[in-house]
């Protein structure tokens, strides 16, 4: 620890594209400090997805594979059975991972693979021009629902975390935030218990992450800050869902 | 020990997140244009700051450093 900061050696000097504001900054850092810390830069695979994330074999200094929409974690399957020995994840949005890769979130999470997902959560698509996600807020505004979201019409936000530790296999599912540096901290916990669980070759491991997207909520970065704490924290509560124990 | 803080002025996009969870108060957004067309931050009171980790943690951009220099070296300016 010590009061000394610096980038982690998992990140290149590339300039990420994220808007001003934007938390994908916050967890690429976290993900590559626990790399770091864990000391397996060399064998880590990452699965980046489609969405504002796409590009992030461009910002991390180790393998990264892109996937087709909502496809990475059946990609994460086959590389981990492959090759047990490396250390593998998949880096999602909520409208690839809850949307159209609902589908192979949950057989995976089901099978027991053991690779680790990041699942960020910002409540709405981000890199298409800000439509409705399956976990946008009852009333929330975005260009597909210029009026808010509808729950009579499209149902309620879906809850990822809830939803995968409900199934009987074992895993490690836990959903955190990264808007304030004392969520930063848990969150990076987190993430190091659950690439420590796929280093053991214990269970599926899931971390979601709460996230701003200022650009498309319409907000600055310190409002987006704000909202999310007032509107997503309540209705996504932070904690550990499920643990392999 | 002493330790420098050092913001890399063309990786800031001036979100200003840094600005809000700085206990002391000493960052504020610069009125001079970075490389990217962005108001960095900077640091307006710097004999304020206790080297907290706040602002290097919200970043979401890894432009705050801190590194350690040794205390009986000449401070360059």
């Amino acid at each position: 620890m010590g009061k000394t900061f610096k980038k982690p050696e998992a990140l290149t000097d590339e300039h990420t594209h994220y808007c001003p504001g934007c938390t994908h900054g916050v967890i690429h850092r976290l993900v590559a400090e626990v790399i770091d810390e864990l000391g397996i830069r060399g064998r880590t695979v990452g699965i980046s997805p489609v969405g504002c994330a796409v590009l992030a074999y461009n910002y991390f200094s180790f393998d990264f594979q892109e996937a087709a929409h909502g496809r990475a974690p059946a990609m994460a399957t086959g590389i981990k059975r492959v090759r047990p020995d490396l250390i593998v994840f998949t880096y999602q949005g909520d409208g690839d991972l809850a949307s159209i890769g609902m589908g192979e979130i949950i057989h995976a999470a089901n099978r027991g693979e053991k690779f680790t997902t990041i699942f960020v959560n910002n409540a709405v698509y981000g890199m298409t021009g800000g439509q409705m996600a399956p976990t946008t807020m009852p009333g929330q505004r975005t260009t597909t629902c210029p009026l808010g979201r509808n729950v009579e019409e499209v149902g309620m936000p879906i809850k990822m975390a809830e939803l995968l530790s409900s199934l009987e296999t074992r895993g490690y599912i836990t959903r955190q935030t990264v808007i304030k540096p004392k969520y930063i901290i848990k969150a990076k916990e987190a993430i190091k218990k659950a690439f420590t669980y796929q280093l053991e070759g214990r269970c599926f491991s899931l971390v979601e992450l709460v996230s701003t997207c200022p650009t498309n909520w319409g907000l600055t970065p310190v409002e987006a800050v704000k909202w999310a704490e007032e509107t997503l924290l309540p209705y996504y509560k932070l904690g550990e869902y499920k643990t392999p124990e | 020990m002493t330790y420098e803080f050092n913001i890399d002025v063309d990786r800031c996009k001036g979100c200003g997140l840094c600005v809000t969870v700085c206990p002391k108060k000493v960052l504020e957004i610069s009125d001079k244009v970075n490389k990217k067309g962005y108001y960095p931050v900077y640091q307006a009171r710097p004999d304020d700051c206790i080297f907290c980790k706040a602002c290097c943690l919200m970043c979401p951009d890894v432009a705050i450093t801190i590194t350690e220099t040794v205390k009986d070296t000449v401070k360059q300016e």
